[in-house]
């Protein structure tokens, strides 16, 4: 039972992380940009977050519990944002093949994430921890927490994991529900559409994409503060990275709905983390190689099943991928 | 009527626009009263979209004026275009799929109005005008017409009193287009000022009151509709006199090409689109098919070009001249090809089938024969030959036969198809929209290509949107309606109505097919 319970919190943790490069991937979608620099967004956004936060606890004598969390989230959202703001200058005002400034921006950002988080870590080491910033992120909520088998499944996590689950009802009531979210969804799918009925097509890509790079952000400092317990070593941006492809997997598994992202992501953590468990719950052993592919297994065979019997609605936007320039001929 | 009816509207003096090199508009004069139903007239890349997205925001001037109640206005963007209350419906509709029809009207308005509000401001449009929108309905399942009407009630909606339509009747069914020209005519009864872009003459004649034309960029003038007849206005438009009459060559000695029985095709969801199909080609003759747009047409071609699946129990049979019949269903698409059956599709965006754009015009001869020959290097002179060919006999306007196809105007680009097609020789030519978005003068040359193919002894199969022209062209034509025949009737005694309502209406089931 305790195996059991162990896997289910791992995978609700590591799920989370996935879910914020999702939301964030998501909104950038709806705009119609495909945003491969997501790994690269979320790495920027882990490092600068733990490096803010390291450097607050350290600052102070007496680090505030609050402080320390405005200060770590504000600063990997901010991080995150002005990822994207590159990848939306380049691709949305200079109109740049959106797949190759991705993969760049992937590149580009794990190696600002891991340089400027070296610089954090003491000379002659090859990790450091943020002790305070650490226990704020996997503050439990006490009380509900101690109820046994419910406490633990359901309230022993940081907030990090309450606040992925609230922003993923938030962003999927904005792009159901409100006049500004049904622009949105109009600029990813037909933008000469939204341009016609007078929609700002360039703002609505600018918001879009940096606010949804600034979630992305938040799951790189969930990693690093939470699923991490507080640590950046050398080789975390690597870590970040191959964590992050999931999140641009996930969106296709959960087809760009924020509400399923919730189970999906924890499915994923299931799936990833099974290497793990499985061996101890049922007493046969899997390759950790093989047992980490199955998230990508199961969104393939998602492709492979959605791609024939797919309603129009759990498509992806339309125009994605395809920049949009008003007087093209 | 009002004092409105006299008040100007719009008034564009000394337009100009260029795109790159190429001039599109040359100090164009215009001007729309309330009240009134302009039409503006004129051959392909004379310009009357670009003038028209000037005015809608979609393009900036180069040079002139724009006044709009008198007041000289700057429009940079189709925001700008709705605030001055002119509202375009587009050739290509520009409506969001996944959208219901209510989300695609209130798409990128301010108002704080509840969905149930906005239907009911949707329900009295429709009811103050008369027409037919489901608000809940999602785009993706409307037909070409309510998409228009959808177009309509949008620009309606959002207060326009000035519409520019841009070749609003192209897709419609007669039916439908009188219907919307009703519509039309309550707008204008209740002061709003109204452009219509069109290539049909009648239509010019039938329902505006004044037309505006221009040639080759310029306005060459405005005149009232009541002096003017087709011919005067095709000769404004063209620049010099024009024959507008279709030929029906008789053909003697039909010859059995084509037969089609029990054809079914069904779609990727299982559904029908094609329903026990069978009908006989001849050689020396043009069957015309009509039917409204996405019936089957598309999926009849493909079948019988080899590039669609069929369900079981159908058969297109064959007869080469002097051959035996021969199965098509066993053979692949470049086999049917080599048997003489030869597809020329033009698709709505002319370059998605058939050509490849950025190519020039000798490489895209060369997607036809590349198979032939044995040497591993691809031979250039014979497709070189052909294009230069295809160039001079066709008159197709480019600044070179390696210039990509992309950059050619639409009715050059739908010669090189027609044009490659033809010179295949082949015994049995499938056309599709062939004149599709053409002007009239290019059109005719389209139609007589086809009839010296009727007259050297092809079955042309003619997939077209205008009845007139099926009627004139085909001798015979055979109707869809939903995936089946609903008739196969003699052009020469049938009349528009009748095919009209053909096309719509399907005969209950049980009569003579399952004789």
């Amino acid at each position: 039972m305790a195996t059991l319970i162990g896997w289910i919190v791992r995978a609700v943790v590591f799920g989370s992380v996935v879910m914020y490069g999702a939301m964030g991937e998501i909104l950038t979608e709806k705009a119609g940009h495909l945003n491969l620099g997501t790994p690269g967004i979320m790495c920027t956004g882990g490092a600068f977050g733990f490096a803010a936060a390291y450097a607050y606890e350290n600052a102070v004598d007496n680090p505030n519990f609050l402080v320390c969390i405005l200060v770590a989230v504000g600063t990997a959202f901010l991080a995150g944002a002005l990822a994207g703001l590159i990848y939306c200058f380049l691709t949305a005002t200079l109109l740049v093949n959106q797949n190759v400034v991705g993969l760049t921006l992937t590149i580009f950002g794990v190696g600002v994430g891991k340089f400027f988080g070296t610089y954090v870590i003491p000379e002659g080491a090859v990790s450091t921890k943020a002790v305070f910033a650490n226990k704020v992120f996997i503050a439990k909520i006490p009380g509900l927490s101690g109820l046994g088998i419910v406490g633990e499944l359901l309230f022993s996590y940081g907030f990090m994991i309450y606040l992925a689950i609230v922003l993923a009802i938030v962003v999927h009531l904005f792009l159901s529900r409100t006049r500004v979210g049904l622009n949105l969804r109009a600029v990813g799918e037909n933008p000469a559409t939204a341009d016609a009925a007078g929609i700002n097509v360039t703002k609505y890509k600018y918001c879009a994409i940096m606010i949804g790079s600034g979630i992305t952000g938040l799951g790189g400092v969930l990693y690093v503060l939470d699923y991490g317990n507080g640590t950046w070593a050398t080789a975390s941006g690597d870590a970040i990275e191959a964590l992050a492809w999931l999140s641009v997997a996930l969106v296709i598994f959960v087809r760009w709905n924020t509400l399923r992202a919730i189970w999906g992501s924890y499915l994923f953590g299931l799936c990833y983390w099974a290497y793990n468990y499985v061996p101890t719950l049922i007493g046969v052993n899997v390759s950790t190689e093989l047992a980490q592919m199955l998230p990508y297994i199961v969104t393939i065979v998602i492709l492979i099943l959605g791609c024939t019997h797919m309603k129009q609605e759990n498509q992806g936007p339309a125009y994605l991928g395809q920049s949009y320039f008003r007087e093209d001929r | 009527m009002s004092s409105a009816e006299h008040k100007l509207a719009i008034e564009m003096k000394n337009i100009s626009k260029s795109f790159g090199h190429a001039v599109a508009n040359n100090k164009v004069n215009l001007d729309v009263r309330y009240g009134e139903i302009l039409s503006l007239l004129g051959e392909n890349g004379s310009g009357k979209t670009t003038l028209m997205n000037m005015l809608s925001g979609i393009y900036f001037p180069d040079g002139g004026q724009i006044l709009i109640k008198g007041q000289e206005v700057t429009i940079r963007s189709p925001h700008d275009a709705l605030e001055l209350g002119i509202g375009m419906v587009h050739q290509h509709f520009k409506l969001v799929d996944v959208f219901t029809a209510a989300e695609n009207v209130v798409l990128g308005l301010k108002d704080k109005h509840s969905m149930k509000q906005v239907e009911e401001r949707i329900a009295s449009i429709c009811d103050k005008y008369g027409f037919e929108v489901d608000p809940k309905k999602k785009v993706y399942n409307m037909s070409v017409a309510e998409k228009q009407t959808l177009e309509i009630v949008k620009v309606l909606y959002r207060g326009a009193d000035i519409l520019i339509l841009d070749e609003p009747t192209a897709v419609l069914t007669p039916q439908e287009t009188e219907k919307l020209f009703h519509v039309m005519n309550n707008m204008k009864a209740d002061g709003k000022a109204i452009i219509i872009i069109t290539h049909k003459l009648n239509e010019v004649l039938s329902v505006s009151d004044r037309v505006a034309i221009l040639r080759k960029g310029e306005s060459v003038g405005t005149v009232e509709t009541k002096d003017a007849t087709e011919s005067s206005l095709t000769e404004l438009m063209v620049g010099k006199k024009v024959e507008l009459n279709i030929e029906r060559p008789l053909v003697k000695d039909r010859q059995l090409r084509l037969s089609v029985e029990h054809l079914s095709v069904d779609n990727e969801y299982g559904a029908k689109v094609l329903k026990d199909v069978s009908f006989e080609a001849y050689s020396g003759e043009i069957l015309g098919i009509a039917g409204i747009s996405g019936c089957g047409q598309k999926e009849l071609l493909e079948a019988v070009a080899g590039l669609q699946s069929t369900a079981a129990g159908s058969s297109i049979r064959y007869t080469a001249p002097g051959a035996e019949p021969e199965e098509l269903l066993e053979k692949n698409a470049r086999q049917i090809r080599e048997c003489g059956v030869a597809l020329s599709f033009v698709p709505e965006d002319r370059l998605g089938m058939g050509l490849v754009g950025s190519m020039g015009m000798t490489e895209n001869m060369l997607l036809r024969s590349y198979s032939e020959g044995k040497s591993p290097f691809l031979s250039m002179k014979e497709p070189k030959h052909l294009a230069k060919k295809i160039k001079k006999e066709l008159e197709v306007v480019t600044t070179g036969i390696n210039t990509p196809v992309r950059k050619l105007s639409g009715g050059n680009v739908q010669k090189v198809l027609v044009g490659r097609e033809i010179a295949n020789a082949p015994s049995v030519l499938m056309t599709a929209y062939a004149v599709r978005g053409l002007d009239i003068n290019t059109s005719y040359t389209i139609y007589r290509l086809l009839n010296e193919q009727k007259k050297k002894g092809v079955a042309v199969i003619y997939v077209g949107e205008d009845l007139d022209v099926l009627l004139a062209l085909s001798d015979r034509i055979l109707v869809l309606c939903e995936g089946q025949v609903n008739g196969i009737l003699d052009a020469k005694t049938t009349t528009k109505e009748e095919v009209g309502l053909l096309m719509t209406n399907l005969k209950s089931e049980g009569g003579t097919s399952h004789a």
